[in-house]
């Protein structure tokens, strides 16, 4: 899939992650991350951001990540959603994709 | 014995906390909400949220219902989509009216199923009864489906096509609540009440809980975790009807052994429906932590 907007999907809330994503201007994925938890889960954070977006086939994208303490399924399901809605995607998504 | 669903927590799909921490509160069911609770620009992240916490948070025993957005809207087919693959136990239908919802929904559901390798009718299904119509179509709503577990009532809808509004007695939802726990009855599935809004009016909530108990329900719907203890002590049978029902299935036994054909406690005379009834309290007093078989209780 291919990022043409911006895009954002969740809130600064406890528990949550807040993930805005945009067109990368060198291509690749580009992540900005602000985590109240870092030093302990900043590369896993990273890594389940990565992944999603690999599951997606999403290559070029700057990713921006507010995270107060999400569980991972949470930062899954903030990727996917801002990953969509970037694309332009609001209905009839491909579940066996996301699956 | 059936599984007990005396408490349904309505959850609302769009909150990952509350998605985390929900079933700690020992509700006996949980229901994600991603048709009302969740504003119309929020229904994708919401979907993504819960289909997200089914495939990864262990919820332990609680049942998962996840009450979708009716196919009539842009995102009800999704939604069936992603709570399907999720695993999620039961699929809640807002606003039925007639037999024709269930199976739309159900055919969905089958496609689904197929598609991802689930069992097929490995999905269960409720329907909410929210308006006049409904209420009517109950029983040809309840029987609709195999994969139907239960019949709701939602109230707010209904007592605004009725013309009227919530009043503390309950009356003007009786007709309603005594068709569906009729239909659900005749059907064989459960019956379960509409939601209490006030969660600060303990003693209001109790009342309509005992109400609900009288008229047979099996349980309510609930919005806050303060409304679950106060369901599980109401449906709870109290230690006095716990000795009775075991001195009734004791009679009943002895009476059998000895080959007697009328059984006789205290003097009265128990007929059959008592049994049953006696046998239902020990079941429910049994998966309660109350009761245990081997157990003496003193006549």
């Amino acid at each position: 899939m291919k990022v043409i907007d911006k895009s954002l999907a969740g809130t600064l809330e406890s528990s949550d992650i807040q993930i805005i994503l945009m067109p990368a201007e060198n291509g690749g994925i580009e992540i900005e991350l602000k985590s109240s938890v870092e030093k302990q889960f900043g590369r896993q954070i990273r890594k389940i951001i990565t992944e999603t977006l690999g599951k997606l086939q999403i290559e070029n994208v700057k990713v921006i990540a507010v995270d107060n303490g999400a569980l991972d399924c949470t930062i899954r399901a903030r990727v996917e959603c801002a990953a969509y809605r970037a694309c332009g995607i609001k209905e009839k998504y491909d579940w066996e994709v996301i699956d | 014995m059936e599984r007990l669903r005396r408490t349904m927590m309505f959850v609302p799909g769009s909150n990952p906390s509350m998605l985390k921490d929900a079933y700690i509160y020992g509700a006996d069911s949980l229901m994600f909400d991603l048709e009302d609770a969740v504003a119309i620009n929020e229904k994708d992240s919401a979907r993504f949220l819960v289909y997200n916490a089914i495939k990864t948070i262990d919820y332990g025993n609680t049942e998962i219902v996840v009450r979708i957005n009716g196919l009539d809207t842009p995102f009800g087919k999704d939604d069936i989509e992603a709570v399907v693959r999720a695993g999620a136990d039961v699929i809640r239908l807002p606003k039925t009216e007639r037999k024709e919802d269930i199976l739309e929904v159900e055919a969905v559901i089958e496609e689904v199923e197929k598609k991802c390798g689930r069992s097929i009718g490995s999905t269960k299904m409720m329907a909410a009864v929210e308006s006049p119509i409904g209420v009517i179509n109950a029983y040809s709503i309840a029987t609709s489906s195999k994969r139907l577990i239960g019949i709701a009532l939602g109230a707010e809808d209904y007592v605004t096509n009725m013309k009227t509004k919530r009043y503390a007695d309950g009356t003007e939802l009786l007709g309603a609540r005594e068709g569906i726990v009729i239909a659900a009855r005749a059907a064989g599935i459960y019956a379960l009440d509409t939601v209490y809004s006030n969660v600060d009016d303990e003693e209001g909530f109790r009342r309509e809980v005992r109400l609900i108990k009288q008229l047979g329900f099996d349980g309510k719907s609930v919005i806050n975790p303060r409304q679950i203890k106060p369901v599980h002590e109401i449906f709870a049978p109290t230690p006095e009807e716990i000795r009775r029902s075991a001195n009734i299935i004791r009679a009943a036994k002895e009476a059998k052994q000895q080959g007697l054909g009328v059984i006789s406690l205290n003097g009265k005379m128990i007929d059959k429906p008592i049994i049953d009834r006696a046998d239902r309290i020990l079941q429910l007093a049994a998966a309660v932590g109350l009761y245990k078989e081997a157990e003496e209780y003193e006549k």
